[in-house]
Formats: structure tokens, sequence, C-alpha cells
């Protein structure tokens, strides 16, 4: 993704299309107007052209998809912890990689991280620039500790998220070599032998710590974009939101554990 | 009480500040944090030096004219209050006392702790309002309203303006500000009629000026001095929303979706 320099504005970033189009994705203007940093907010073809509520709307939605997606994949990375020598899990495994319906899904679920990954990256931008001057001593305000470092829980999994691709759906693709003596589809294998490797455990486990982190913001978070905030249910969302972030972490990481101290 | 003041000083909107450490002695514990600074800026036109620049007005908690950031909290270690109900038996003798004024890059700072907040006019313009006048007071009960929406509207009305939210968000985002305005009149009849333009307008005039996102940290919130709630801010969310589906298509001058 190349930045180049123009004349009318300070920054600008663009993604390369085919031929001479290219798609602005981020422009920082060049005018010192009253307002020193001001966004760019016409309509167009950018990502930021789009209300700051519209951009955390689709974030919330994504975000709630990503949620419901977590269950499913910890429904089916459970069945590692039979004593079936893989069978269900496998049979899981086939199931979520022919089904048709789950395929198109999938489109939809690469579709949701890449649009909760580039309109949280975008807001940060912008957050960051609303305020380019410092506080010497910050930060006594928060009620919501973890909701202070989201951008940081979330490149965190980001990264976990790219090792978990080359480790198991590249090399169902081909893109990657699979290890020495497995086949590119035996995901049961592959497992067996990442948990197997104790530093890969320990990094799995401490990955899942920073998950909860994330999603204990995010869960209650996204219905108050939605505009779910009320009297009667609020501290129900919140209780789920809670129970979801220290159970859903929980359960993955109890498959490490399990091959740590069982296995 | 004394105390040790690290105060930022800047010349004007275009100079470089920089946070500078005074002393102040002999402060009552009975008087305002306004009136400590008073006493102070009266010791350094005394030395022959600037006085500290700061805003205040009414100087009883109801104008949103004084600001400051004080050890690390706009208005101070109290909750809901300003910063000149703030008193400096909050504080211990000795202490050292760090003030800045509200960062954001739709405040630009004008001198030392003073900020241009005319941004916040700026939104109120955008639609802020009722366009028609609503005449003389209409008889009891000619228009009726469920109490529970005239406390609501009463309790985000109850916003002064002064910007702590914006200051106390790690995003300077002005969403409890604007959400209060927004819902006290899209509670109300009265305020029904325009609730649709008024809420992309504002919001449209909110994200041009610079502020940042909403990530519903709560601090603002936690910091107002007039205890707005959140709950304002899912509200106008709420009719964002419903106005972009609804609204016709090219009626409203508001910015796109």
């Amino acid at each position: 993704m190349p930045s180049s320099l123009n004349s009318n504005s300070i920054v600008s970033i663009f993604v390369p299309l085919a031929g001479n189009q290219k798609y602005e994705l981020f422009s920082l203007p060049n005018q010192v107007l009253p307002v020193k940093y001001q966004i760019n907010n016409r309509m167009g073809n950018k990502l930021l052209s789009y209300s700051s509520i519209t951009k955390k709307i689709v974030m919330a939605l994504a975000g709630l998809f990503l949620i419901t997606f977590l269950v499913i994949h910890l429904a089916i990375n459970l069945l590692l912890l039979l004593n079936d020598k893989g069978a269900a899990y496998s049979g899981a495994v086939e199931f979520m990689t022919t089904n048709p319906l789950i395929k198109i899904m999938e489109i939809f679920l690469f579709g949701g991280f890449a649009v909760h990954i580039l309109i949280g990256v975008t807001i940060q931008i912008q957050n960051w620039m609303a305020r380019p001057v410092r506080y010497k001593v910050e930060g006594f305000s928060h009620l919501s500790f973890f909701s202070k470092y989201m951008i940081h829980t979330g490149a965190i999994i980001f990264i976990f998220l790219c090792v978990h691709f080359t480790n198991f759906y590249f090399v169902k693709l081909g893109w990657v070599n699979p290890p020495a003596g497995v086949g590119k589809e035996d995901f049961y294998q592959m497992a067996n032998l990442l948990f197997a490797d104790k530093f890969y455990a320990i990094l799995y486990i401490v990955l899942m710590i920073f998950l909860g982190f994330h999603l204990h913001h995010a869960f209650q978070s996204a219905f108050q974009t939605l505009g779910l905030n009320h009297t009667k249910y609020t501290p129900f969302i919140k209780a789920v939101s809670t129970f979801y972030s220290v159970v859903v972490p929980l359960g993955f990481a109890s498959i490490p554990l399990f091959y740590i101290f069982i296995k | 009480m004394d105390f040790t003041l690290k105060i930022w000083r800047q010349k004007n909107a275009k100079a470089k500040g920089k946070f500078v450490t005074y002393k102040v002695k002999g402060i009552s514990d009975s008087s305002s944090f306004l009136e400590m600074l008073d006493v102070f800026n009266d010791q350094q036109v005394t030395k022959g030096e600037d006085p500290v620049v700061f805003d205040h007005d009414c100087r009883e908690g109801i104008c949103g004219a004084c600001s400051l950031y004080i050890n690390g909290r706009p208005h101070g270690p109290d909750d809901s209050v300003t910063t000149c109900q703030l008193h400096m038996r909050r504080f211990k003798d000795g202490d050292t006392i760090v003030i800045e004024p509200w960062r954001s890059a739709a405040f630009p700072v004008i001198r030392d702790l003073m900020i241009d907040r005319q941004a916040f006019d700026k939104i109120i313009q955008a639609g802020g309002f009722i366009s028609v006048n609503t005449g003389g007071i209409p008889d009891a009960n000619a228009i009726l309203i469920p109490k529970q929406n005239a406390d609501a509207s009463m309790d985000a009305a109850a916003c002064i303006g002064c910007g702590a939210c914006v200051a106390a968000c790690k995003n300077a985002s002005a969403m409890l500000f604007v959400a209060a305005k927004v819902s006290h009149l899209a509670l109300l009849p009265q305020g029904r009629a325009e609730a649709s333009a008024r809420v992309q307008a504002m919001v449209a005039k909110m994200d041009e000026l610079g502020f940042g996102n909403c990530t519903n940290t709560g601090a603002c919130e936690a910091e107002c001095p007039k205890d707005i709630s959140i709950e304002n801010i899912a509200r106008m969310n709420r009719e964002f929303l419903g106005a972009k589906i609804g609204s016709q298509k090219k009626t409203v001058k508001a910015g796109g979706f």
C-alpha cells in the first residue's frame, strides 16, 4: 500500500487498482483552517466519508458476527478433547470445509474480518488525530479499563490471526507446505503437532487472555453503538458480555492446557 | 495552604507552549479552585509577570465557561462539579497540581489555559434548535408529554456545553455533547418535527470539525459535571440510524450515510 504526497493533502494513502486507477483510502487535507486537523469528510468513494456513527455501526455489526462465529469455532475445537483419535473433529472440519452454505458464509466471515479491522484502524487514526497534543497527566477518567486498549488487543489478535491462517487455512489452500508426513487437509494432525509444542501452547493461552480483554469491552459496546441501551436490558447485556469474555477464551485455552497437563 | 502549580503556558494559538512550575502560598481551604488562581495571578502581577489566562464566568456551576484539566481529570477530582465549584480543601497542603487546557484538535488553545470552543457553537448552529417560534405559553396539558420523556429531556438539557466530555475522552469525541443536544429536543413533541434533519446535520458537523469517534469508554459520563448519561449517545445512534434509513433521497444536506 504505497503512500504518496500530492498537492492537496499532507498524507494520502492509495490502494493501486488495475491500470492507472487508484482508490484513495485515506487523506489528510493540507488546509490549516480554524480546526487544524480537519478531516476530509466530502462525499466520495472514501471510507472516511461515512459518518462516525455509520462506521461504528458497521463495525459493531461485523464484530457481533465475528462473536457468533467464535462460538462455532470453539464448539469444533472442543472436539479435540474427545478421546476418539480425532474422528469427531475431522468430521466437523470436513463438514466446515465442504458444505456449500458454509463456503458462502466463509466469504462473509472474511469480509467481516476485513471490515472490522479496516474501520477499526481508520477510527483509531482519526482518534489520534483528534488529539494532536497529549496530556501530561492522563487517563484517570476512564470507567472501563479494557476499552482503553482495544486497538492494542486488536493488533495482538490480528498478528495471531495471521499466524493461525499460515498454520491452517493457507496450508489447505496449498500456499504453505504442511508439516512433514501430514496431509494438507489433516487439521487434526496439524493441531496435534502445534499443541504438542509447549511454546506454541503457552503463546496460545496468552493470546486467549488478550482475546478475553478485547471481547469484554467489545460485546456490550456493540449494543451501545447500535443504540440498544435500556435500563432493563443493559445490565443483562453487560453480564452476558463479561460471561462470554471469560468462558469463550477459557474454552479455547482449555485445549492447550489439556495437551500440556493431560495428554 | 501552599501548593506547587505546574501550569501550561502558551503565548498565543501559534506559539509552542510549555509547562512552568510555580509556588502559591497562603491559600484558604475554603477558596474555590478559580479563587486560588486569582490569588496566584495577583501574586504574578505583583511580581510584574504575566498572569495565567483561564476561562471563567458565572462561578456557580451553570454557565460552562470554566474548563481546566486538573491532575488528569477535567474539572478536577470531584464528581459532578465544574472547576469553579471545586474547593481547595479537596487537595492536601503542599500538593503539586498539574493544570492543562482541554486537549482536542477541535478546541485550539488561544492562550495558556483558555481554549476556543466555537466548534460547539457550530454544531448547535447546524441544527441544535427549533426553527419555528412556538409562540406564547400553551395551556397546561394542551400537548401531552409523558413524564418520563420530560424528565429525560430535562436531564439531557442540563448540558452546559463546557466540553469536559471531549477533554476526558481518550478519542476527543464530542458524542456526549451532541447526544445531549439531540436528545433534549428529540424527546419533546416540539423538537420531534425536525428530529431527523437535526441529528443528521449535527453529526455531520461534528465529524467535519475533527472530533474523534466514540468508542464507548464511558469517560465522558464519568467526568460530566452535569451527569449526562451515555444513554443519550445510544439514543442519538438510534435517531441517526433511523433518520438515515428513513429519510428521502437528497432532501437533507447533511453529509453521507
